[in-house]
């Protein structure tokens, strides 16, 4: 098996260079930082099984508005860092009076995370043809670690997911799921989400996935 | 002097031998609103641990801008004890609150979390000697069950003098009447995070009892690592394998 149970302090290999995330190097071995999963490939890695998220670079996350400044956005990225938009990072040139005139507190955004920094600072942009004010659809919150699972190895499972489910999906790592398409097809849409959150960690799951997709159709008729 | 006898024949007032722990129970993810948790029986000793983080630090002057902090808070009910005890926290929940914190600071990595707070909660619901080393067993657990990325957990456990020999895990009479108390916590590496002691030992008598704890802390080890890999009983085959160091 390549994977296995671990808790913080397990060994997991003699060779330090094969030390990933989720690992520390201690005496010219590698330990588990984390009770999480080890997955034993060239580089040895463990996935948490719980914890809070932590901002990277290039992350696609949907933040939810909870105070404006002079010229931020401040949201709440389902982290014990908040994210900060600043308003040239705003799809359009607006001023700073109107700022909560085009995104007030309480509403959604789809964003990237741009830049974070060693006090954790973190600064989130909407400039993308993919990112922007979510006014349709809806979101649900999963645990963040088990996005992964989720998006699958090279994007395998999301990609079955926008095919079979019909809809529009926008995976947030902070653990926020986006979906847009018709009222039936949103309504599965989230059911299966949830139900890869809760056997992430089981084996065979892709095609349980879409088994459980058509046996939903087909009762639907 | 007392003429009572806690030890005949090598066996204890509850049946023990001078090397056998309590009974334990232990169980993850016991508050589904913490973020980690976990519930412990150690003898009649019953703790609740909870962890909360990290989160946003207040009040904000306490943050470190390059890690987390640590607030251990130990506390007992007021119907733990036979005699009600009256809330909120005393002298001694302070030192105890403290020396528990400092015995778990060691393993966390709090460089990862900067401005930043991880809250560990241990509230005593029912105290029968050893409840400070069974709280530190159950944190160390609830650290792990919320995501805490740490070198190893942490196991603690008392030695005791009572009618002169060392035993290990005194419960509350053998505490109360014994000629000493000492409570250590370790790391699997064998590193001391806690040493306390309370009454009188000869060097001799302290290094039986540090070997003798030692080993009830390692025996705890295995439990704690056991409750946290069964949780999980897909992968049960592979069980086994994690715990060669």
């Amino acid at each position: 098996m390549d994977r296995k149970i671990v808790i913080p302090g397990d060994l997991l290999s003699e060779d330090t260079r094969r030390s990933g995330e989720g690992t520390y190097v201690r005496n010219g071995k590698v330990y588990s930082l984390l009770y999480g999963i080890a997955s034993f490939r060239e580089k040895i890695s463990v996935i948490p099984l719980a914890g809070k998220y932590l901002p990277a670079i290039g992350d696609n996350v949907i933040g939810v508005v909870k105070d404006i400044t002079f010229s931020n956005w401040i949201l709440d990225i389902n982290s014990p860092y908040d994210g900060l938009l600043h308003i040239s990072e705003f799809p359009k040139k607006i001023d700073v009076e109107d700022m909560s005139k085009y995104l007030r507190i309480g509403s959604s955004v789809m964003a990237r995370v741009k830049d974070v920094d060693p006090a954790m600072k973190v600064e989130l942009t909407l400039n993308d043809r993919r990112l922007g004010v979510i006014k349709t659809g809806r979101v649900v919150e999963i645990s963040h670690t088990r996005v992964p699972r989720l998006i699958g190895k090279g994007g395998s499972m999301i990609s079955m997911l926008k095919k079979e489910l019909n809809c529009n999906i926008f995976v947030g790592q902070n653990g926020r799921i986006w979906v847009s398409g018709n009222e039936e097809d949103m309504d599965l849409a989230l059911k299966t989400i949830l139900l890869i959150e809760r056997e992430a960690h089981t084996n065979g799951l892709t095609d349980r996935i879409v088994d459980y997709i058509k046996n939903a159709r087909r009762a639907r008729g | 002097m007392d003429e009572r006898v806690f030890i005949k024949d090598g066996i204890r007032l509850d049946g023990r031998r001078f090397d056998e722990l309590r009974p334990i129970k232990m169980e993850v993810g016991v508050l589904s609103r913490a973020d980690g948790s976990c519930y412990m029986e150690m003898g009649d000793n019953k703790v609740i641990a909870a962890v909360y983080g990290p989160r946003e630090v207040h009040p904000r002057h306490l943050q470190e801008v390059n890690r987390a902090i640590i607030r251990y808070r130990y506390n007992m009910a007021s119907f733990s004890v036979e005699e009600r005890r009256r809330p909120g926290p005393d002298r001694r929940s302070y030192e105890l609150s403290k020396v528990s914190r400092e015995a778990l600071e060691p393993v966390i990595l709090t460089s990862y979390f900067p401005k930043s707070v991880i809250d560990i909660f241990v509230e005593v619901l029912q105290a029968d000697a050893g409840t400070r080393t069974a709280g530190i067993n159950a944190a160390s657990v609830a650290l792990a069950d919320a995501g805490i990325p740490m070198r190893s957990l942490v196991s603690s456990c008392a030695a005791g003098k009572v009618d002169g020999q060392i035993v290990l895990d005194p419960m509350k009479d053998e505490d109360n009447f014994g000629q000493a108390d000492m409570p250590i916590a370790i790391t699997p590496t064998g590193e001391i995070t806690l040493l306390q002691m309370d009454g009188m030992m000869t060097r001799d008598e302290f290094r039986q009892a540090i070997e003798l704890a030692k080993k009830g802390c390692q025996e705890i080890y295995r439990i704690q690592r056991k409750v946290l890999i069964d949780r999980y009983s897909q992968f049960e085959d592979l069980q086994d394998e994690g715990s060669r160091r």
